[in-house]
């Protein structure tokens, strides 16, 4: 995949956000760059509080950036007026951490998937036509339409709330996904489908993600390239196994010993000489089982 | 939101609020249907008349038919509506002053006592130690003149042309009339005020005025403070900023003095009841704007706030999807405690001699101001203030009983 023809599709020269001002400062973002190529899945990797999420925000145009620029198709991004906003939003689209407050309690599962059809235009669209396109939809993601319909989000369990984020984003065909650690939040089982049906819908729309992860070993298995996040700044990035397999920044070893040896926990423990990065990562199995 | 109402309704305390408040409303909004006329008219002569149900005497002595009756103890009762116990217990110490033994004198004996009396009070001995004791003794005397007799009372009518009276009819002490016979009886539960007007009419017309006088300065300043809260917490920046001066004034200068010189200044003859309320209205409005733009600073960083972003949705309709339902109940509660502040407001105001400048129209609070400019405590007309006093207090408590039966639904972490 690496060596394709790539177009740059996203990209930021110093970007930075800072919070607060004075004693209370904070500098959640601390001038990053970064070149996305269409198509690609990256991660972003970093521990709690590095300023993922504050990136993503700033990266879809939620909040403003302090300091740098934003380039969206080559272009200087420009999303100043709420007609130019709603353009950029059909482009670029988000799941985020938590499900559980992602959705307005007071609003039906139906309110929230026609929305985005008539982000793409649907309006005028008969309603057959809408109903059978949700269906669709909840298919795509394992859900009934018929069970959906009628409800509001909270009746639905974190693991379901997710997905149906993710079908918000099937009826939507972004051109660029940020996923901010959709599965950190729900329970192990969801975790893994969550994540199949994020690799389907890229397989079929060939978009690109931004996969947000503290986990470096998800990061590994899904990811072309990586950036490692700390602090706020980006201390490292390349391919996927450049950054693992080889990693230099001092942060990015640390990050991998914390990552819980989960393909041959028995034999390691009775080991003599600690594991390679390849040997602990050379595991046959996917992503499916430890995730 | 049936749940919600199911949820809200199943509280304790706000049921109670809500028993108490609905039955003090219909009150105000029935009883003006079922007995219409004018609650401010003057209809008594006397200031402060007792509660209590009032007979004409023209019409008993004029009504159709007489019964007889021949009641046990219609005597005694006659008597002792003329002599209390505390005049007994008078006599007692007058005849002891005289030099009478103390087993002599029984006060339950009342033949006996009064011939006691008659035979031994002489007004020329002065025993009393005081002068208005003196003329006490010497009106008691007068008044016992004639308490056994039961002679026929004879009523007359003075004949223009001859200068005499004509017999007209004779009352004996067994005659009645029936009070649905008599034309003219006058039902007073609360008595009258200093005007002479019926205090409970009187009351049940200030409680609808003073829940207007609420309501008018509930939504005035809930709506002000919506408005500023969601500006100030929305957008932040410049005009937060703006919003944050005028409210930080506006908490320095307390509310009721602020009230007091906006009253004071506008023309007497322009303050009536609505320009009142929306006077208080207008100074009332910070605390709701200050926790409304709270509320709203948390929510709008929310991610279901991000993600109706993400879906296209306009300002306004983010405003009011997304943010508004959430601060709905809290909106609700700040509303119920607006009305019952206005109302307490427009009391104090008004007991100020601030209050709405009307001869027309009853509140609570100037019922309050008339009952203490016409010194009803000093004159001992309890009902002229006392049931005012009460019902500011039951609204007053049923709302804020609402409140707290609210605040327990939508923030659990206070429940105990
Ligand atoms: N709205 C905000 N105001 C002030 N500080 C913030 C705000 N959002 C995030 N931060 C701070 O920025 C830093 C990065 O946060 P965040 O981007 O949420 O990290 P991550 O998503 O990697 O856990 C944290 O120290 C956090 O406290
Ligand atoms: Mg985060």
């Amino acid at each position: 995949m690496s060596n394709e023809k790539k177009e740059l599709c996203l990209s930021g020269t110093g970007v930075t956000k800072v919070f607060g001002f004075g004693e209370r400062k904070t500098v959640a973002v601390d001038h990053v760059d970064f070149s996305f190529y269409s198509g690609e899945l990256i991660s972003i990797v970093g521990e709690s509080g590095s300023g993922k999420t504050t990136l993503v925000k700033m990266l879809l145009g939620l909040i403003s950036v302090t300091e740098g620029d934003i380039f969206f198709m080559g272009q200087k991004r420009d999303i100043r007026s709420h007609r130019k906003k709603k353009e950029y939003w059909k482009g670029i689209q988000a799941i985020f951490q938590d499900p559980f407050s992602s959705y307005n309690i007071f609003k039906k599962i139906d309110a929230v998937l026609l929305d985005c059809i008539h982000m793409r235009g649907g309006r005028g669209l008969s309603k057959e036509k809408k109903i059978e396109m949700m269906t669709e939809a909840c298919r795509f993601v394992n859900l009934k339409y018929e069970e959906m319909t009628n409800k509001y989000p909270f009746e639905l369990s974190g693991g379901q709330m997710q997905r149906l984020m993710i079908a918000r984003i099937f009826l939507l065909k972004p051109k660029i996904l940020l996923a901010d650690e959709p599965t950190s939040m729900i329970d192990a089982c969801s975790r893994a489908t969550i994540l199949d049906m994020l690799m389907e819908l890229r397989k079929e729309t060939g978009m690109m993600i931004i996969f947000i992860t503290h986990d470096i070993g998800l990061a590994y298995y899904v990811s072309d390239s990586v950036y490692i996040m700390e602090r706020g700044k980006i201390v490292e990035f390349g391919s996927a196994n450049e950054v693992i397999l080889n990693p230099k920044a001092e942060y990015t070893k640390r990050l991998l010993t914390d990552v819980p040896k989960i393909h041959e926990p028995w034999e390691f423990s009775k080991r003599k000489r600690p594991m390679t990065q390849e040997e602990r990562f050379s595991s046959p199995q996917p992503i499916n089982i430890e995730v | 939101m049936k749940n919600t109402l199911r949820q809200v309704f199943r509280s304790g305390k706000f049921v109670t609020g809500f028993v108490i408040f609905s039955a003090i409303l219909l009150l105000a909004v029935i009883y003006p249907i079922i007995s219409p006329g004018n609650p401010l008219q003057m209809i008594g002569l006397n200031s402060f008349i007792k509660p209590g149900t009032y007979v004409s005497v023209y019409d008993s002595l004029n009504t159709q038919r007489t019964y007889t009756f021949k009641l046990p103890g219609a005597a005694e009762k006659r008597i002792d509506s003329k002599l209390s116990n505390e005049d007994r217990l008078n006599i007692k110490d007058y005849l002891l002053r005289f030099g009478l033994p103390e087993e002599a004198v029984d006060i339950e004996q009342t033949h006996d006592l009064l011939a006691l009396w008659w035979n031994n009070y002489d007004p020329e001995l002065r025993l009393g130690s005081t002068i208005a004791e003196n003329r006490y003794f010497a009106r008691l005397d007068d008044k016992l003149a004639g308490i056994f007799e039961s002679e026929d009372i004879e009523v007359g009518e003075l004949d223009p042309d001859t200068g005499e009276y004509v017999r007209k009819k004779m009352v004996t002490e067994t005659d009645y009339v029936n009070v649905s016979d008599v034309a003219n009886v006058i039902r007073l539960p609360l008595g009258t005020d200093n005007f002479g007007r019926d205090t409970f009419r009187e009351l049940v017309s200030a409680i609808g005025t003073s829940l207007q006088i609420g309501l008018i300065a509930g939504t005035v300043a809930t709506l002000i403070g919506l408005l500023l809260g969601l500006l100030a917490g929305y957008l932040g920046g410049v005009a937060d900023d703006i919003i944050m001066f005028f409210s930080n004034l506006f908490t320095v200068i307390p509310g009721f003095v602020l009230l007091i010189l906006i009253a004071y200044s506008i023309d007497q003859s322009q303050r009536g009841v609505t320009t009142v309320a929306i006077v208080i209205g207008l100074t009332s409005w910070v605390w709701t704007t200050r926790s409304v733009r709270a509320q709203v600073i948390s929510l709008r960083s929310r991610d279901h706030v991000n993600l109706s972003k993400l879906s296209g949705h306009s300002l306004p309709r983010l405003i009011i999807t997304d943010i508004l339902p959430y601060i709905a109940s809290y909106v609700v509660m700040a509303f119920i405690l607006q009305i019952s502040s206005g109302i307490l407001a427009e009391a104090g105001l008004s007991m100020l001699g601030l209050g709405p400048k009307t001869t027309d129209t009853a509140t609570l609070g100037l019922m309050m101001d008339w009952a203490m400019r016409y010194t009803a405590h000093i004159s001992g007309a309890w009902w002229a203030y006392y049931p005012v006093v009460l019902v500011i207090a039951l609204v007053s408590f049923s709302l804020n009983l609402m409140n707290t039966g609210l605040d327990q639904i939508f923030n659990p972490q206070l429940r105990d």
